[in-house]
């Protein structure tokens, strides 16, 4: 039987694509500069894509980065920081050259493909926006170049303006040369934490400390030695207690310092003044994007949690996606030799040209032989670093300090799973209720305590949650925080206005047969008077033909 | 509860852990009945979890109840279910007035008060409708709740009295003698059973063919979108538009409509659930329905997979031959009716009828002679596959490559 539509359905009415190119590469940093450029010399037609600007108003809810509300105003200025962005990578200069498409100040807040779920997509897209508008990208190939964000751990007082990660501090000092900042507190003396503190020197703003719950700093003597000339103090075998100020702006640091057994030492507080203090204890790969398209992720801590599974293509287990750089997973070598992402993005770019057919496979089999691709793990598990950091900050400030911002939930009200304060206290069945129970039920999963604690479910989509909420969850429940599954991305991943994801383009079939639900005339209609067997008033397509 | 399967079984097996089941687990335990559930994955994970909260349905068979109960049900379970009383619906069109009007008329002949309301009075009661609203009603019954509480409301409200829930346990089978089901073969072991009771959503079509009974069921794939939030309005649902949903007591707008796709679910895995760029034309409507909230950013979007009837209206029913075995599917709209339908289910089960209401219109007679090819016949049928790449030469697919 030919098969007729239903018109209320989405059958030929599916959301298309303003274009279709056959290699999108999501992020102009090194690797994604790389992979473009590497590509386009093939002869490929490639889109190169940076949310860079980021948009002021999103900076201010740390999306994509903690940026603690320390951008200097002059970025509200969109002109000058895409300028600033323009001119600080030669990289982007060099990818235009070769012919690469590079679209600077646009986000990538979605990406979807057909799938067992999903059939009607004319092939696998992107959802994009300029900030003024959104639009649909269709792609043969892709490679997600999209990076790392911010490792945020929660201390009291860490809700105020001056809180920062190192990736924030990162961009706004060297990629936007803004930070507002005069005096910084570093938290994290490995590579990333010395670097931040270097950075943060070489531009000017002072660094008043650099914290430490290792009993020595961790990171490379060589760089610790020239902070340390320049008067920089560390704080090893210490933790931050608080951040204090009077007006929701960081005032100070309250540090504290740590026995052998990791617990604070009574009367050994140090309060440094300061008008930041910077999260720079570990960064996360991005994997929002290979995520959503349902590219199968492992979680290893080596390179700094879960990741996408690659062939040593860096191709993921969504045929035609390619990951490279720190969103691939990042480890402390990577950070110190920019060469390393670099060379994993010319590898994705070969690969990806080859599988379009562009290169001879011989040819980009030699090429790829020239890189090796070090995509091996770093030396050390990130997590036990990061859970020695949480546990220090617990003994330090308790449990009552907020572990998820947007939604003001409290590391004990996540691992009680309390339902938020705004129901209030009268349901005394809820006390009996917490991960014990849950756990009793089966295991823990961080989407069902969001959904019971609201925790993760706020404008900054997790961004400054999820590591600790599973890290929380992990040593509430006893086990190891790779056995707590990664709580799902959903789009938009960027969290932009209904205005702007207005769809601009949308069909007039979609509008004319739009119906709250299936448009099946009996469903609403008068249900309780219809007998066993009515016969529909109009005739219909299930009466058997004769 | 202990998270090592004993295989004991239960006076009443119910398989399915979304929002039907466990009204009707809880309802059974209240009432002193050996209860287990047997659930796939986590409790109210799929559509029972993701849906827009809505408690409306005097159309329904049900309808009546569903309005007694929503008040009382967080006294009842003892655990929030965030429910809220009173809806606005707001027309921006006459088609829509009407259609609303409609509802209104169904609601007056079961006894419930509707009010017209003008644009003025429209933009008082909720100040982000914009000037395009011609008018709407006031509706003096329904409401919403958070249907991800109130899943896991059931489940805890459940085990206070006694009933058992096995999660990621999926069910393969049932062992049928002398005209009954005796047992449920699971993943995790064999469960004796003296009543069955399959609510499994999607899949209560295939776990029903397993004993011999044709329901006929289409499943679909259906989003919705979740704004960042503002400040409580109204605090009832107000939608309209061609959209359904609420603003949750958080604040949050969480809106859907617009397309479904049909799709088909087999196996007994649980689906993928992406959403897709349909989130942008959701987003359009919500800016149309509130231009005073078009600044909102959206934060999250859902989709869900629920199945209809070809009326769609919802089967409740105890099945003839295995006669132990009670069938229910709500046919895509169940959560505001959970309530009621887990009562109708549980005093199917203990009395073999529902005692408060005559659910002849949502028995399986009526679906008799539903023709094999009905899916084809209303064009509810999932597209063909397509690959989501073209076929790869790659470099990496070269044998030895890893």
């Amino acid at each position: 039987m030919r098969r007729v539509a239903d018109p209320k359905s989405i059958a030929d009415k599916a959301p298309r694509v303003e274009r279709r190119v056959a290699l999108v590469v999501v992020g102009a940093g090194v690797t994604g500069v790389a992979a473009a450029t590497e590509a386009a010399r093939a002869g490929v037609e490639v889109v190169l894509l940076d949310e860079n600007p980021i948009e002021h108003d999103l900076m201010a809810m740390d999306v994509p980065y903690l940026f603690g509300g320390r951008m200097s105003p002059s970025l509200k200025n969109r002109a000058l920081a895409l300028q600033r962005v323009a001119e600080r990578d030669a990289g982007l200069a060099q990818a235009d050259e070769t012919g690469v498409d590079v679209q600077l100040g646009v986000s990538v807040w979605g990406a979807f493909r057909n799938g067992p779920t999903v059939r009607e997509l004319d092939g696998p897209m992107l959802g994009l926006s300029d900030g003024e508008r959104s639009w649909l990208l269709g792609y043969d190939r892709l490679v997600v170049a999209a990076g790392a964000r911010d490792l945020a751990l929660g201390f009291a007082g860490w809700e105020q303006a001056g809180v920062v990660g190192a990736q924030g501090a990162w961009s706004l000092l060297s990629r936007y040369r803004a930070l507002a900042s005069r005096r910084m507190v570093v938290l994290g003396a490995g590579t990333l934490g010395l670097r931040t503190a270097a950075l943060a020197l070489e531009q000017g703003v002072e660094v008043a400390g650099i914290v430490e719950v290792a009993p020595e700093v961790p990171g490379d003597p060589a760089a610790w030695r020239a902070l340390e000339r320049q008067g920089v103090r560390a704080y090893p075998a210490h933790t931050v207690k608080a951040a204090r100020g009077a007006t929701g702006e960081v005032e100070s640091a309250v540090l504290v310092r740590l026995d052998g057994g990791g617990r604070p030492v009574a009367g050994s507080e140090t309060e440094l003044a300061c008008d930041t203090v910077c999260l720079a204890i570990g960064l996360v790969p991005n994997v929002e994007l290979p995520g959503l398209l349902g590219c199968r992720l492992a979680f290893r801590s080596a390179l700094g949690g879960f990741v996408p599974e690659t062939d040593p293509w860096m191709e993921t287990s969504v045929p035609g996606v390619f990951v490279a750089g720190d969103g691939a997973g990042l480890h402390e070598e990577m950070l110190a030799e920019p060469a390393i992402a670099r060379d994993q993005g010319r590898l994705a770019g070969i690969a990806a040209a080859a599988s379009l057919g562009a290169v001879p496979r011989s040819r980009a089999e030699a090429r790829c032989a020239d890189l090796a691709a070090r995509r091996g793990a770093g030396p050390r598990e990130a997590h036990g670093d990061w859970r020695r950091w949480l546990l220090s900050l617990i003994e330090a400030g308790g449990w009552d300090v907020t572990a998820c911002r947007c939604e003001e939930v409290t590391r004990r009200e996540l691992v009680e799973v309390q339902p938020p304060r705004y129901l209030g206290p009268r349901f005394p069945a809820m006390r009996a209720r917490g991960l014990a129970t849950l756990l009793a039920d089966g295991p823990v999963d961080p989407d069902q305590v969001k959904r019971l604690t609201r925790a993760g479910m706020g404008p900054c989509q997790g961004r400054r949650c999820r590591e600790q909420v599973a890290l929380l969850l992990a040593h509430a429940a006893g086990i190891p925080v790779e056995r707590i599954p990664l709580a799902t991305y959903r789009p938009p991943v960027r969290p932009l206005p209904l205005a702007v994801l207005w769809p601009h383009d949308e069909p007039e079939e979609m509008r004319e047969h739009w119906v709250a639900w299936f448009g099946i005339p009996t469903q609403f209609a008068a249900q309780w008077k219809s007998g066993p067997a009515e016969p529909a008033t109009a005739p219909s397509p299930l009466a058997v033909d004769k | 509860m202990s998270a090592v399967p004993r295989a004991r079984g239960a006076a009443v097996v119910i398989v399915g852990g979304g929002v039907t089941g466990l009204s009707a687990g809880w309802w059974l335990a209240r009432a002193g009945a050996d209860v287990l559930v047997l659930e796939r994955g986590i409790v109210g994970w799929e559509a029972s979890g993701r849906n827009g909260g809505g408690a409306t349905h005097v159309y329904s068979p049900l309808g009546l109840e569903e309005q007694r109960l929503w008040p009382q049900m967080d006294e009842l379970l003892g655990y929030p279910t965030e429910y809220q009383p009173n809806r606005i619906r707001v027309a921006l069109s006459e088609a829509q007035l009407a259609l609303y009007r409609r509802s209104a008329e169904i609601a007056a002949e079961r006894g419930f008060r509707t009010e017209p309301l003008d644009p003025r009075q429209l933009r008082e009661l909720v100040p982000i409708v914009g000037d395009g609203a011609i008018g709407g009603l006031f509706m003096h019954f329904g409401g919403h709740a958070n249907p991800q509480r109130t899943v896991q409301a059931y489940a805890w409200a459940l085990q206070d009295h006694g009933g058992r829930i096995l999660q990621d346990t999926t069910v393969t089978g049932f062992r049928v003698a002398g005209g009954r089901v005796t047992a449920v073969e699971t993943s995790r072991g064999v469960y004796g059973a003296d009543v069955v009771v399959i609510a499994a959503g999607p899949q209560t079509g295939l776990l029903a063919a397993m004993v011999g009974a044709a329901i006929p069921l289409a499943p679909a794939r259906v989003e919705m979108i979740v704004t960042e939030p503002l400040p409580l309005m109204f605090r009832g649902g107000v939608d309209g538009n061609g959209l359904y949903g609420r603003q949750v007591l958080r604040g949050n707008l969480v809106y859907g409509g617009g397309p479904h796709e049909w799709i088909d679910v087999t196996g007994m895995a649980a689906p993928e659930q992406p959403a897709t760029p349909l989130l942008r034309n959701l987003a359009r409507r919500l800016a149309e329905l509130f231009p005073g909230a078009a600044h909102l950013r959206v934060i999250r979007s859902w989709a869900g997979i629920v199945e209809n009837t070809p009326d769609g209206m919802p089967v409740l029913d105890r099945l003839a031959d295995p006669a132990n075995v009670v069938v229910a599917t709500m046919s895509s709209v169940g959560f505001g009716l959970s309530p009621a339908a887990g009562k109708a289910i549980s005093e199917m089960v203990l009395h073999g009828r529902c005692l408060f209401a005559d659910l002849t219109p949502l028995g399986l007679a009526r679906l008799a002679g539903t023709p094999p090819d009905w899916r084809e016949r209303l064009g509810w049928v999932a597209a063909p596959e397509r690959s989501s790449a073209g076929s790869l030469a790659g470099v990496g697919r070269e044998p030895g490559g890893r």
